[in-house]
């Protein structure tokens, strides 16, 4: 099944590539392949909700091929716990949103089509892989399309942003190969799952250095201040479906990484430097919200809010280093609930921010006022996805900062502290935007915009049930995420304990 | 005896017509707005009625209803869960607020017609009372949390319901943030009650669960248990957290700057802010959690302190103000300061009564001046005057309200007002000194500005209202001096009954003032009930009684001769303490301190400034800088391959290669 979800998208870009010619076509079937995928990625997680996760520690739906390349040992390994099950479907989520936004697009149609699924068979892939090797290919596919994607159906300076993107993650992947390589020449192996809690083994590096190379890898991609200047700029540039998806599942492949890999090989050392990271996770927030509140584009305003919203991600997993030997799960269920609940809001956002562009052709906030007149609906989904961007109870964006918040005060409650006051800088950027954009006096130039199509409703109608549904019961994915990160909270236990 | 659904009903159904109306009727069937008046009036009406229910329950099970909690989400080893908590308290503010929200959603029927956005109104409404009612209702701290959020959410929609009236949207949006900022507290206040969660789970506790904390704030020996006490410290600090949210949901001073704004929204929203739902519930909190704060004398004194000074800062500015609405919004400031310093000086019953009193006449009050705006077109007192000819039931009501309101004997607000006093009083020390003679110069001033804004607007020659205000060219209602329609009438005339009559619940003589209905202390003894909470309903005392009403009777005298009988001239008074008149009417410049010098000034253009510049200029450049010097090298291996893709893919072989090699050497 793994196999089927995360290829599927591949097999679509090259049905595309070399069978469909028209254009409308290819919008239609891409549009198909997102929503079998989402249908696959749906009864994934709910075959794993309902009978998978109660056997915590194992890998489930596991497809493995170990003679792939058996000279090095490199298997092709697929498989999911709780931990990666639900940003599985969140990516099926966000890569059929992203297809959705793009239905208007004219330019160079079929190669677009065609690396939106790449992307999306990458960014999946890295969630499953269970072999680096695989990890660490599948990680570096997710470049290219993004990069074509950029540059070619971007706006403003594409080709500076999109080499700005590569590079900045190119660096990160540099760090990761050499971390993998010294975790491969001293264990022998390429296996996630045997490479988890290796602490005792003998590495050719020291293990600080080796956790090191990978949280570095992993902050650019998260990203953490101050590796994180690629963003905006990335955002401010990339077409609408690319700044959803680069929001939505993108950055959650640092957060990922960072818990697997970072957290779960080397707990003793992410305990170790977990007042770095907490550090740098408040830097991030609070650095993050207040620049925001100085940005005037509207994509590169929620572009900043991310590493802000990011940053809550990086606080729940300085949590790791417990009090007095007990890790307690909350901050760490807390991150990766900030991850899945982050992709949709922030998907939404720049959803919605692609709506109103396409309809007033601007984003420059100042120019702006009074939208909500004419587009209503978007005005209110708009409104939700603020609203939970800000952390209001009822929406998923308070479960999940509640979560870190309440998980990392105990173990670091100076810092914490300083973090939460983030909420009012946050609520202050959030209701500006929405006061400049939508509220006031509607200008005469705006006078005969019309609101959204039926079409364009459906993926922002599918993100607001995402974020209120979570909102309300997050019990739905909070249990699996909690169940996933099992494992690593005992091996946590175990270094940190006395 | 009510069950648990009935309970829930009292909050889902005004959510339901919320659900109702925003989802169906405003998309699709807008012709018919007019039942969404009726479906909110429906529901929140059925809420009262269970609300009676909940309250006759309570009274006949002498004490809390205890139900099951519901698991919402497990963190950790605990759970957050979600269920009722029925004492009560939470019976009083149910009757509160349901009764008060369906005299204003009747009131909003006339007040609301014609608006374009008819059914958004009510949808709003809707929700604002279902979020109240779900803090009411709450049984665990962080579910409490969540419906304090929402409530400031509903009144954040319902200030700029008025969206496209920039005024409307920027004060929608400061009582959003100001309240946020008290809410950090709140937050940080629950954060530290799960860092000390041994405490709690050593004893078979949750630090999310409201009995709990009070229980373990309370100590001692509980039904046979001995509970070990948190430590003052601890409780002071979580006490000192909450309280924060307090003040900036109450607007006590110092967050107390968006209250007046906040009338940008229709006035009916206003009514229903200022008396039933958000400010009080501020009030609703600290009473929640008493125990915890009874168990810190710190807190206690802060609370006392802050709502003294606030009773007596906010009057000083309802003293000057010249729009109706504004010298309201400070009254309520003032009141709900009342009860704070109530609840600081142990007066736990004396708050709830004084709450209970003040959202009938506040209401009234407010409603009263939606009815004049509707005929006069204007809520500025400077072009209103004479209107008692023209609307005699609105003037008649509004009287009432305001001679309830004074604490003026036998009117509901003298009791609590009264109670009050010979709380602090009796509460001694200098805490209780200080605190009861600001209380007393705030009941001097309460009947000063109420019976100005009386004077001002029903009484002497009408002054032209809003055609006065903007010359020849009024926009908006203009002027049609007549009594408004019954839709509107109705309300305040049924609220006036409990503006009379709602003191005699406290009936501190005998069964002769209760009617033979109320028994003796009846609120009190109601009140006694709540866990952990032991009240001792004060005595009548006589001189004191005669003394506040001698204070109010003097306010009002005042402003009779200012106002009514012009013997004394309004001017050469303000002319006389002309610094201290600016300093009122310029509301001390905390705008101006807040807005331009704090957020403006310090926040925008410094902090943020700075940040964004040291951004750009130092950390993307360096990132930048070491970028492109991987790109330069990037360039010289790709002008081997011809092309950037294939640079990538030959950056990544020979990247590899150096690293075997290193290793290889290395071993």
């Amino acid at each position: 099944m793994l196999s089927a979800i995360v290829f599927l998208p591949l097999a679509g870009a090259m049905v595309i590539l070399l069978l469909l010619k028209d254009a409308r076509q290819i919008r239609l079937f891409a549009a198909a392949v997102t929503v079998v995928e989402l249908a696959l990625a749906v009864a994934a997680f709910v075959i794993f909700r309902t009978e998978d996760y109660r056997r915590v520690g194992d890998m489930e739906m596991v497809e493995v091929y170990r003679d792939w390349i058996p000279a090095l040992n490199i298997q092709y390994h697929l498989g999911v716990d709780g931990l990666s099950t639900p940003l599985v479907l969140l990516t099926a989520l966000l890569g059929m949103c992203a297809v959705f936004a793009s239905l208007h697009v004219q330019l160079r149609v079929k190669e677009y089509f065609m690396w939106l699924l790449v992307l999306q068979t990458a960014v999946t892939g890295v969630f499953v892989s269970l072999d680096l090797v695989l990890f660490f290919i599948f990680w570096e596919l997710e470049l290219l399309p993004m990069y074509f994607l950029i540059s070619i159906w971007g706006s403003g300076r594409k080709e500076y942003s999109a080499m700005k993107f590569l590079i900045f993650t190119l660096l990160g992947s540099a760090f990761m190969l050499v971390g993998i390589l010294a975790l491969y020449f001293s264990v022998g192996t390429f296996n996630i799952v045997e490479l988890q809690n290796i602490e005792g083994a003998q590495l050719i590096l020291p293990a600080g250095t080796v956790f090191a190379l990978l949280f570095a890898a992993f902050a650019v991609k998260l990203p953490v201040w101050p590796v994180h200047t690629w963003l905006p700029d990335a955002h401010t540039d990339a077409p609408t479906a690319v700044s959803v998806m680069l929001a939505g599942v993108l950055l959650k492949m640092g957060g990922y990484g960072m818990i697997r890999m970072a957290v779960g090989m080397f707990p003793g050392r992410a305990q170790e430097y977990a007042w770095v990271l907490a550090v740098l996770a408040v830097i991030s927030v609070l650095y993050g919200a207040v620049v925001t509140v100085r940005q005037t584009d509207l994509k590169r305003l929620i572009a900043f809010s991310s590493i802000s919203h990011m940053g809550y991600v990086l606080l729940g997993i300085a949590s790791v280093v417990g009090v007095g030997g007990a890790v307690s799960s909350v901050g760490l269920t807390g991150a990766a609930m900030q991850m899945f609940t982050h992709g949709t809001i922030t998907g939404l956002l720049f959803l919605l921010v692609g709506l109103v562009y396409d309809k007033a052709h601007t984003r420059h906030i100042p120019d702006m006022g009074g939208l909500a007149a004419r587009m209503p609906i978007i005005a209110v989904g708009f409104l939700i996805a603020g609203l939970a961007s800000l952390g209001l109870p009822g929406t998923s964006g308070f479960v999940s900062e509640l979560l870190v918040f309440l998980g990392t005060f105990e173990v670091w409650s100076w810092i914490t502290a300083l973090a939460v006051f983030a909420i009012v800088i946050t609520a202050g950027y959030i209701l500006w935007m929405v006061q400049r954009v939508f509220f006031g006096p509607l200008l005469p130039r705006f006078a005969s915009l019309g609101d959204t199509t039926v079409v364009e409703a459906v993926p922002m109608a599918l993100l607001v049930i995402a974020i209120m549904v979570v909102g309300v019961y997050p019990a739905i994915v909070s249990d699996v995420f909690k169940q996933g990160l099992e494992p690593i909270i005992q091996s946590l236990q175990q270094v940190g304990g006395p | 005896m009510i069950f648990e659904g009935a309970a829930w009903a009292i909050f889902l159904l005004p959510l339901a017509s919320f659900v109702v109306i925003s989802l169906f009727v405003r998309p699709f069937l807008n012709q018919y707005e007019k039942y969404s008046g009726y479906l909110t009036i429906l529901a929140i009406g059925a809420a009262f009625v269970l609300s009676i229910w909940a309250l006759g329950s309570v009274l006949g099970n002498e004490g809390e209803i205890g139900w099951e909690a519901h698991s919402w989400l497990a963190i950790g080893n605990l759970e957050i869960s979600l269920g009722i908590l029925m004492d009560p308290l939470t019976a009083i503010l149910l009757i509160v607020v349901t009764s008060v929200s369906l005299a204003v959603q009747v009131y909003s029927q006339g007040y609301m017609r014609g608006d374009p956005s008819y059914s958004r109104y009510f949808a709003f409404m809707s929700l604002f009372t279902a979020s109240m009612l779900g803090l009411v209702l709450a049984r665990n701290i962080v579910q409490l949390y969540a419906f304090w959020e929402l409530v400031g959410l509903s009144s954040y929609l319902l200030i700029g319901f008025w969206y496209n009236r920039p005024a409307a949207a920027a004060a929608a949006k400061k009582a959003f943030l100001v309240t946020r900022l008290g809410d950090v507290g709140f937050l940080l206040g629950i954060l530290y009650l799960f860092f000390n969660k041994e405490a709690f789970l050593s004893q078979g506790l949750n630090p999310f669960e409201i009995a709990d904390i009070n229980l373990i704030a309370h100590g001692g020996e509980v039904a046979g248990v001995q509970i070990i006490a948190l430590g003052s410290g601890v409780a002071t600090w979580v006490a000192v957290g909450i309280f924060a949210g307090a003040v900036g949901k109450s607007a006590q001073f110092p967050l107390h700057v968006w209250l007046p704004d906040a009338m940008e929204g229709p006035t009916p929203v206003s009514a229903l802010i200022h008396a039933a739902t958000m400010v009080v519930a501020g009030v609703f909190l600290v009473a929640r959690f008493f125990p915890l704060f009874e168990s810190s004398t710190t807190a206690m004194n802060i609370v006392a302190v802050i709502g003294g000074f606030t009773a007596i800062f906010a009057a000083t500015m309802g003293l000057v103000m010249n729009d109706i609405k504004r010298v309201l919004a400070y009254s309520t400031v003032s009141q709900l300061g009342y009860m704070m310093l109530a609840l600081g000086v142990g007066a736990y019953e004396a708050a709830i009564f004084h709450l209970f009193n003040h959202a009938f006449f506040k209401a009234l009050l407010f409603l009263g001046a939606g009815s004049v705006n509707h005929a006069s077109g204007t809520f500025n007192m400077q072009y209103m005057g004479g209107l008692k000819r023209y609307m005699p039931r609105t003037y008649v009501t509004f009287l009432i309200a305001a001679v309830s309101i004074s604490g003026i004997f036998p009117l509901a607000g003298f009791w609590s007002k009264d109670e009050i006093l010979v709380g602090a009083w009796n509460h001694g020390g200098t805490i209780g000194q200080l605190v009861f003679w600001m209380a007393l110069v705030a009941a001097f001033m309460t009947a000063f500005y109420i019976f100005r804004a009386l004077f001002l607007t029903f009484h002497g020659e009408f002054r032209g209202g809003v055609d006065a205000e903007n010359g020849s060219q009024s926009g908006g209602h203009g002027v049609h001096l007549a009594e408004s329609p019954w839709v509107m009438v109705a309300p305040m005339m049924v609220l006036a009954v409990p503006a009379v009559v709602s003191g005699f619940l406290a009936n501190p003589l005998n069964t002769a003032w209760g009617l033979g209905i109320v028994p003796t202390h009846w609120f009190s003894k109601l009140l006694g009930n709540v866990e952990f909470i032991s009240v001792h309903p004060e005595p009548m005392n006589l001189v004191m009684a005669f003394g506040s009403t001698v204070v109010a009777l003097a306010g009002i005298g005042l402003a009779y001769l200012m106002y009514y009988a012009h013997k004394v001239s309004p001017e050469k008074v303000a002319a006389a303490i002309r610094p201290a008149y600016n300093a009122a009417f310029c509301k001390y410049y905390f705008d101006d301190l807040y807005e331009d010098w704090i957020t403006r000034r310090g926040f925008y253009k410094g902090v943020a400034q700075s940040t964004d510049w040291v951004d750009r200029n130092i950390i993307d450049r360096i990132g930048v800088g070491i970028g492109f010097l991987g790109r330069n090298v990037g360039q010289v291996i790709g002008m081997l391959e011809n092309g950037q893709v294939q640079a990538y893919g030959a950056g990544m072989s020979i990247g590899i290669l150096v690293i075997l090699v290193v290793f290889s050497i290395w071993n």
